[in-house]
């Protein structure tokens, strides 16, 4: 299908997305089929392959929702994230943040965009400068950025961004040096430099990976509350389909594959009905922590358990070649997200999937009962 | 920041090899400050007391003319140190400007001032130091070690250069560009002190190449003529007065020797504490 | 029950600049045979550090300061060096966490396991090892021609930690420890490879020891499960007990603060506090600076350990003796 005829498809899609932001509220920001292609070499004498990190995602966020994005190592949710915050430019399709593509931000209006949208990284002990204490780190950005001048007053917003992000005394911190601190500890620090620029989006690319399990809710709580009492959207990237419920509880859900989302929707709705098998095999093989449920589960038959290379991925459905439902249709024709009952989901038998589904759940849970 | 100062002497004094070496430097550099402040050196030969030995008008004897020995390294330790100290400073000026640059810029500026760097490097420095001694008299030792420098920045720069392409990527380093912070900023505020172990490091470490440099080049009379740099006390010693084949010359012949081997270690040992002493995460907590 | 593994008081000390880390603080536990035990802790819990000292690989500093271990009735502290060699990988191997990065990256994975299998025991022809090697690829579930001949690059995560979990059944062991074998892994290919343990488990009847602080996998994968906190065993039991009748505090909580794809999720609760600072460990119970039943008795002197019936046991104040109904107990059930 050309590029052309393409667009021409998606456009009642967009045109229904459109309408629903217009009787709801303007999304803060939009991808508009963005995609993100890199070159890699399989060694040096190879020749140099495309592969797509992100394809052709339209994908809305709205003021101070929070939006979960989940999918394995390789899906694109990292990639899909650098893009969201700027650091990495779609090689096609727009990004808008406030209606204004971002390509063609300059100046101050570039610099509202740059503060608008920050960054909360998994690895905290990395996005910390080793040799900076945490008041000279919490400090430099507010101080640069003219948010407040002169020290005293950057002293007393830094404490009072220790104290909102539950740090106390805050004074026992800010002559601290990033090792000195706990995990948890330096999660919160770097929740406190994301909120200091005032933001409306924080990506959170695996906040809580790193974190030892006992403490994840605590952080995920600090998250949560940030996004209530500050009004900042959120959208949490991670491959741990249970923490990202606990998150955005009554927020939404995307599940991405090899670059492309397969399914968009609410998180209850989209959990309790899968639609795309590849979800539901996420869900079967997330292990549930009850030993009755978790025996009992049985695996969704895949045809196969590789990732296909990601820079020669199958044709028609990206899935296909492991699906369990495949049917020929699915290797001619890249199906496109579609809503089926209160979500959307790419896929050509989604009905008869999210059936089989229910079903299958039903058979777990009598089983458990009986 | 005192808090920093604090640290970083008392992680040097822990380390006992450290400390050592600081102390010797600190003796050395009162020596070269202070030392011809403190008694006068009489150069005017006297023959009849040459190679006197130790004692307590000579604490180290005379050498082959008569004079004090240990004044005369006293007051050799000042061109010594101030060759040192110059040769060194430009040495990581240079080397750090178009390495951190290079590395930074990347593009067209990276490999324009890689080309010149990579030429520094190819070019056998020992020759072509030699040929600039024959062909222009250095009476300055400033400008002595200018020289030495131009000859030994190729590799610090490509050190740098690639310390700033790891750095660049770097998740905080990352963080800052997400948050909107300038280049100038960054490369002063963030990057730069995350080299400073790497620079101190290899500005003794250049201090005590130059010193070995000079001196050689000196044994080999291609370096402006000072009876009392040290260099040229082992070049007398050795070549002109016979000093190896006198026995009481011995002392005159080894003394700097001594000097120099002790300046070497006390940089050696100095370095190997500084790495610790510059990095809060290897410090106490 | 019939224990393959006995360990008895075991305390592994690490002398540091600062003081003495006690990773392992006294602890007994035990190790069913034919059955798959797990070992759950967070960070600092030690349990990286007992299951080294099974394998009698404590990393230096380390050393072992009290306590037994035995293996199948024999005293293995006390083995000497030719039965040492004849002990590690023929009756107990291992595989590490991100095990994918222990294989030489220039050598030919067929190559790889006759090397190791020829450093253990001499007499087998390669054909014979080979052999043996196509046998296991079959259980890993991996193509045997396709993965022998291959060099580590080529083979993606999920099948080097297979190729590593065959590399530990090379000398028929009776026991192999997994250490976090799936991190790093996806979901997907996470389930895959416990179902293929669990298949080993049951044709090839080893015994499996499995340390996680996924409770997930736990609950799918384990019969039998030991909770550890700052190298003290503060629970184990069966993984039902563990799960539906939890004794000990630590654990209890541990499951309220995991949240699942199930659960009621307005009953999550985080534990207060931070992880133990094992070179400043309070005295008493290790966990009561961050136990909301913690009282007097808690901080003065440890707690005792308590066995119930069906080999259910916790060292925690609020059981005293295996009679006693805690208030905790009926709180958290």
């Amino acid at each position: 299908m050309s590029v052309r005829e393409l667009e021409l498809e998606r456009e009642p899609l967009r045109r229904s997305r459109e309408l629903a932001r217009a009787d709801g509220q303007q999304a803060l920001m939009s991808l508009e089929g963005v995609s993100l292609y890199y070159e890699r070499r399989r060694g040096m004498m190879a020749p140099a392959e495309q592969v797509g990190a992100v394809v052709d995602v339209d994908l809305d966020i709205y003021p101070g929702e929070i939006i979960a994005l989940v999918g394995e190592s390789g899906c694109g949710k990292t990639s899909l994230g650098s893009v969201l915050t700027g650091l990495a430019k779609p090689t096609s399709g727009r990004v808008l943040f406030q209606g204004a593509d971002i390509a063609g931000l300059k100046g101050e209006r570039y610099q509202d965009f740059r503060g608008g949208v920050q960054m909360v990284q998994q690895d905290s002990y990395a996005a910390l400068n080793p040799i900076r204490t945490i008041y000279q780190s919490l400090s430099a950005p507010i101080l640069q950025r003219k948010i407040v001048k002169g020290r005293k007053a950057a002293r007393a917003r830094v404490i009072e961004l220790l104290e909102t992000v539950g740090l106390t005394p805050p004074d026992r911190f800010l002559d601290k040096y990033p090792h000195q601190l706990s995990g948890g500890q330096r999660q919160r620090i770097l929740m406190a430099r994301a909120i200091s620029l005032n933001p409306k989006v924080i990506v959170a690319d695996e906040p809580v990976s790193m974190i030892d399990v006992s403490l994840r809710i605590s952080i995920l709580n600090l998250m949560a509350e940030l996004n209530r009492k500050l009004d900042i959207a959120i959208v949490y990237i991670t491959h741990d389909l249970a923490t990202a419920r606990y998150i955005a509880e009554r927020g939404r859900m995307a599940v991405m594959y090899l670059g492309r989302v397969m399914e968009l929707g609410g998180v209850d709705d989209v959990l309790s009905q899968p639609r795309h098998p590849y979800l539901q095999a996420l869900l079967s093989a997330v292990p549930t922590p009850d030993p009755d449920i978790a025996k009992a589960m049985l695996e969704l038959p895949l045809r196969s358990l590789e990732m296909p290379n990601a820079a020669r991925p199958p044709a028609g459905c990206r899935f296909h070649p492991r699906c369990p439902h495949a049917i020929d249709l699915c290797s001619q024709e890249e199906p496109q997200l579609r809503p089926v009952g209160a979500s959307e989901a790419a896929c050509h038998l989604a009905e008869q999937t999210l059936a089989g589904w229910q079903e299958r759940m039903a058979a777990i849970r009598a089983s458990r009962d009986s | 920041m005192s808090q920093g100062f604090a640290d970083f002497w008392r992680t040097i004094y822990r380390n006992k090899k450290s400390f050592s070496g600081v102390i010797i430097l600190a003796l050395f550099i009162f020596m070269a400050i202070f030392g011809p402040m403190l008694a006068s050196l009489d150069m005017t030969v006297k023959f009849d007391n040459r190679y006197a030995s130790p004692s307590w008008s000579h604490w180290l004897g005379t050498d082959y003319g008569g004079r004090d020995t240990l004044l005369q390294l006293v007051y050799g330790s000042r061109d010594v140190l101030t060759i040192g100290l110059f040769a060194a400073l430009f040495t990581l000026v240079i080397g750090f400007v178009v390495g951190a640059v290079s590395g930074f810029a990347g593009g067209r500026t990276d490999t324009a001032l890689m080309f010149v760097t990579n030429l520094f490097l190819t070019i056998p420095s020992f020759p072509v130091l030699m040929i600039v001694a024959a062909l222009v008299q250095i009476k300055n030792p400033v400008a002595f070690s200018f020289i030495l420098a131009v000859w030994s920045w190729a590799p610090l720069a490509r050190a740098v250069r690639s310390q700033l392409l790891s750095l660049k990527n770097r998740e905080f380093i990352v963080a800052c560009r997400i948050m909107g912070l300038r280049m100038p900023y960054i490369l002063s505020r963030e990057i730069l002190p995350n080299l400073t172990p790497y620079l101190a490091i290899n500005f003794i470490m250049a201090a005590q190449g130059a010193i070995v440099a000079s001196v050689g080049l000196m044994m080999l009379g291609l370096a402006p003529y000072s009876p009392t740099n040290w260099g040229m006390m082992i070049q007398l010693a050795v070549q002109n007065t016979g000093g190896i084949f006198n026995p009481k010359g011995y002392i005159y012949l080894i003394s700097p020797i001594l000097c120099l081997g002790l300046f070497q270690m006390s940089c050696i040992f100095f370095s190997n504490g500084l790495e610790e002493a510059l990095n809060p995460r290897l410090r106490s907590n | 029950m019939d224990n393959l593994v006995e360990i008895k008081g075991l305390t592994i000390e690490f002398p540091m600049r600062a003081g003495t880390l006690k990773a392992v603080n006294q602890a007994d536990f035990s190790i069913p045979r034919g059955q798959i035990t797990a070992l759950v802790g967070e960070s600092g819990s030690g349990k990286s550090t007992l299951a080294s000292a099974v394998m009698r690989a404590v990393t230096s500093p380390g050393r072992i300061a009290a306590g037994t271990i035995r293996f199948d009735g024999e005293d293995i502290l006390a083995l000497s060096r030719k039965q040492l060699q004849a002990y590690k990988w023929e009756r107990a191997s291992m595989v590490f966490q991100a095990a994918q990065n222990a294989l030489n990256p220039v050598v030919r994975i067929k190559d790889q396991i006759i090397e190791t299998y020829r450093a253990h025991r001499s007499g087998a022809s390669e054909k014979q090892i080979v052999d043996k090697a196509r046998d296991l690829m079959d259980y890993v579930r991996l193509e045997p021609d396709r993965v022998l001949q291959a060099f580590p690059h080529e083979l993606s995560g999920g099948m080097k930690q297979r190729v590593m979990i065959a590399f530990s059944l090379l000398l028929d062991p009776q026991l192999v420890i997994l250490d976090e074998p799936t991190t790093a892994l996806d979901v997907i290919t996470q389930a895959y490879i416990f179902d293929i343990l669990v298949k080993i488990h049951k044709e090839m009847d080893i015994t499996m020891l499995l340390l996680t602080h996924d409770i997930g996998v736990v609950a799918k994968a384990a019969d039998r499960v030991g909770v550890m906190y700052a190298g003290n065993i503060v629970e184990a039991g069966s993984v039902y007990d563990m799960f539906k009748r939890p004794k000990h505090p630590y654990t209890a909580k541990l499951m309220k603060a995991v949240p699942s794809l199930y659960d009621d999720l307005s009953e999550r609760k985080a534990i207060p506090g931070s992880p133990p600072d094992l070179l400043r460990m309070p005295p008493g119970c290790p966990f009561a600076p961050r136990c909301e039943h913690a009282f007097d008795a808690c901080r003065k002197a440890s707690p005792s350990r308590v066995v119930w019936p069906g080999g259910h046991e916790a060292s925690c104040h609020l059981h005293p003796d295996s009679q006693t109904v805690s208030i905790a107990e009926v709180r958290t059930s």
